[in-house]
């Protein structure tokens, strides 16, 4: 394996991890301030991709499309939250798990309704296709703009949260609710924001990796999966623990898929090697949130004290 | 008003006198077809395009198959083996129906499939196609009216053959017919094959595998993910810049009508391998893709033309043993001999009741409207091809 081939694959990595970063961040805020499982956080994003794409067939701008998608899927967000969510908070783990399922069975079938099983979605010509990088490494531009656009959103959650009142207060909830309750906070107006926001970040993320993935319905069952392991990995209601938690899975998915395959092949007779590598990489994620939660089992960066 | 109900009654004597001798006759007064497939959910394109080719041939036929009343009990198995079986198991017990038909999936379909032949009734299947039961496990019970499994991919290798090609990269997903349809190249695959990898089933970013590639330098890759993993690839091969270096090689399903849509013009010039193509020439398949065109408003895929020929050959078997659906003997004999005008061209079952058939090289190309839509070289790249499997199979005649 070349020093090249090493940096792009340092890249994929990296990509991997700040898409999955914008889908956590949001379910991590969700699980850790309100103590609510949203199963159906992988909905919004393709709500949000299939947004992004008709809006963008309508008006031939992607960028209208996005813009268009972050702001209706963020209402979408908030009016699910106000109408169904709210009740549930009082409730279980398991009511809020069979309800936000339910969600994902309708929210796929009235995208069906709506739009058919799936919708066409590309990059601005002008992005599309590899640039060449210093050294020589043709890399995809696009996966570049999401690179950039994942290290964006984290600077601006962290100073969201940590330099402003909403970002307090969200600290606040999510360390101990019922406290910052009879504080004052107005918690459902805070929930509703919160949701909304998570759910802006789903339809970021749905338009930047539509013209990367399928904007199909179902979309969103494989990714949530990835993302619940990140923000177990980074402690919940983290963002922080979010971030590092995503560079971490998409480095361990990355590697385990590249460099674990060519030190077996050199290490193992073809046979054993062809036959453990994939099985060893389509684990490793898991293998590593079991390692972490051995070592730590809040997670890397616990939020709640109790 | 009791003048009315005896002339009433009488009449109906006369028509159950009448039905009893046509019933002394052997001759069933209706055909009862059972279809079961993914109808919702993910992955329900494929199932819904099977069922709209079958019931566009039963439309076309007047509402008949073979000259009797069609009943066609459409049901959803919901991508769940476990509730495919149940359906076949009320569709074979209580309906009673003729032939079962309809599954997509082959998981689906060897789960559910013993409730038919095991209570003998007959399966024509419009898509799986295992090689499990095309060798010693084949069963007299089960005709496939699509394609063998590794079909496609043996189909491609000759074309990298014919193309001169000396080294291929292969990727799959790492379960069973993954490596199946990869061993299916193989076989027909003259030339050196540089890298293999396998990969995550349902996985959806592949960069690091196109680094891989890339690094690799093969001339062609070929590649086997069905579904939305085939669309992701696609779609990222193609960001990645990668067109340019080497020659993308698919089956016919991962480039019909179901990944053009959201895959969109970067579709436009890839290659692929099928049974059937919208543009073959002859009359039967001018007549479905314009009827399919006309009665749903979208291109027909190669699992709407299986539907379609599913639905034809029960038909040509139905008719040739004049609605005698009792003698089974007789209406497997008919439709073993499978006279109906495939759309695909010529068509006949081998022994093993599995398709000898021709297999075309596709290239995705405009429609003329905006749209991509594949379009067949007139020479077969594999004539009358069978499958590896049928030596093993001891099919009583």
């Amino acid at each position: 394996m070349t020093g090249l081939l090493l940096v792009e694959q340092a890249l994929n990595g990296a990509q991997f991890g700040l898409m999955l970063f914008l889908l956590a961040a949001g379910l991590t805020i969700v699980f850790g301030v309100m103590d609510m499982i949203n199963l159906a956080h992988g909905s919004l994003y393709m709500v949000g991709a299939f947004l992004a794409a008709w809006i963008t067939m309508q008006t031939g701008s992607f960028w209208v499309g996005l813009a268009g998608s972050v702001l209706l899927t963020a209402a979408i967000g908030m009016l699910i939250e106000a109408t169904l969510l709210r009740t549930l908070y009082a409730r279980d783990h398991l009511s809020q798990v069979l309800a936000t399922f339910a969600l994902i069975l309708i929210l796929n079938d009235g995208i069906k309704m709506l739009f058919g099983t799936d919708l066409p979605l590309s990059a601005p010509a002008a992005l599309e296709g590899p640039v060449e990088l210093p050294g020589g490494l043709r890399y995809p531009l696009w996966r570049l703009l999401i690179i950039g656009v994942g290290l964006a959103v984290a600077v601006g959650l962290y100073l969201l949260v940590q330099k402003t009142r909403v970002g307090a207060l969200v600290r606040a909830g999510a360390a101990n609710r019922e406290m910052s309750m009879a504080m004052g906070v107005n918690v459902a107006r805070l929930f509703t924001l919160v949701f909304g926001l998570g759910a802006a970040l789903c339809a970021v993320a749905g338009a930047l990796l539509g013209p990367l993935l399928a904007v199909q319905v179902g979309m969103g069952e494989n990714i949530l999966i990835l993302a619940f392991v990140v923000i177990v990995i980074g402690g919940i209601g983290s963002i922080r623990g979010a971030l590092i938690g995503s560079l971490l899975v998409g480095a361990v998915d990355t590697l385990g898929r590249t460099l674990l395959q060519s030190a077996l092949r050199e290490a193992l007779p073809p046979q054993w090697a062809s036959a453990a590598g994939p099985a060893l990489a389509s684990v490793a994620v898991y293998v590593l949130m079991a390692a972490v939660l051995v070592w730590r089992p809040q997670g890397l960066f616990p939020v709640r004290g109790g | 008003m009791t003048v009315f109900a005896r002339s009433f009654s009488k009449r109906i004597a006369a028509a159950a006198v009448l039905a009893l001798a046509a019933a002394g006759a052997g001759a069933a007064d209706k055909v009862k077809v059972g279809f079961v497939s993914t109808l919702s959910g993910p992955s329900s394109a494929l199932g819904v395009d099977i069922r709209d080719g079958f019931q566009l041939a039963v439309k076309l036929n007047g509402g008949k198959l073979g000259g009797l009343p069609a009943e066609v009990l459409v049901n959803d198995d919901q991508f769940k083996p476990d509730v495919a079986r149940g359906l076949f198991e009320r569709l074979v017990k209580r309906d009673k129906v003729d032939f079962m038909t309809g599954v997509v999936f082959s998981n689906i379909m060897l789960a559910a499939l013993p409730e038919a032949i095991d209570n003998k009734v007959i399966y024509i299947s419009p898509n799986a196609a295992p090689s499990s039961i095309a060798g010693k496990d084949c069963n007299p019970r089960f005709f496939a009216v699509s394609w063998p499994n590794d079909a496609y991919h043996e189909a491609a290798g000759a074309f990298a053959n014919q193309r001169d090609l000396k080294s291929v990269y292969l990727l799959a997903p790492n379960y069973q017919a993954g490596k199946d349809s990869l061993a299916g190249f193989k076989r027909t695959f003259k030339g050196q094959v540089i890298g293999e990898n396998y990969t995550k089933l349902g996985q959806l970013d592949y960069a690091a595998e196109l680094a891989e590639i890339r690094a690799a330098k093969p001339q062609a890759l070929y590649i086997f993910l069905p579904g939305g993993m085939g669309i992701n690839f696609i779609k990222q091969f193609v960001g990645a810049g990668l067109g340019k270096d080497m020659m993308l090689l698919l089956p016919g399903f991962s480039a019909d009508q179901d990944v053009i849509g959201p895959v969109g013009q970067a579709m436009a010039g890839l290659f692929n391998t099928a049974h059937w193509s919208p543009d073959l020439p002859n009359a039967a398949n001018q007549k479905f893709v314009a009827e399919f065109q006309k009665e749903y408003k979208r291109m027909p895929t190669l699992y709407a033309s299986q539907g379609y020929d599913a639905a034809q050959l029960i038909n040509a078997a139905v008719r040739d043993v004049k609605g005698k659906l009792d003698d089974q003997e007789a209406v497997r004999k008919a439709l073993r001999a499978a006279r109906f005008d495939s759309v695909r061209g010529p068509f006949k079952f081998n022994k093993n009741q599995y398709p000898i058939q021709n297999y075309y090289v596709r290239n995705v190309g405009s429609d003329g409207k905006g749209g991509l839509v594949n379009k067949s070289f007139s020479e077969p790249i594999l004539k009358d091809h069978g499958d590896a499997y049928v030596q093993a199979c001891n099919m009583p005649q």
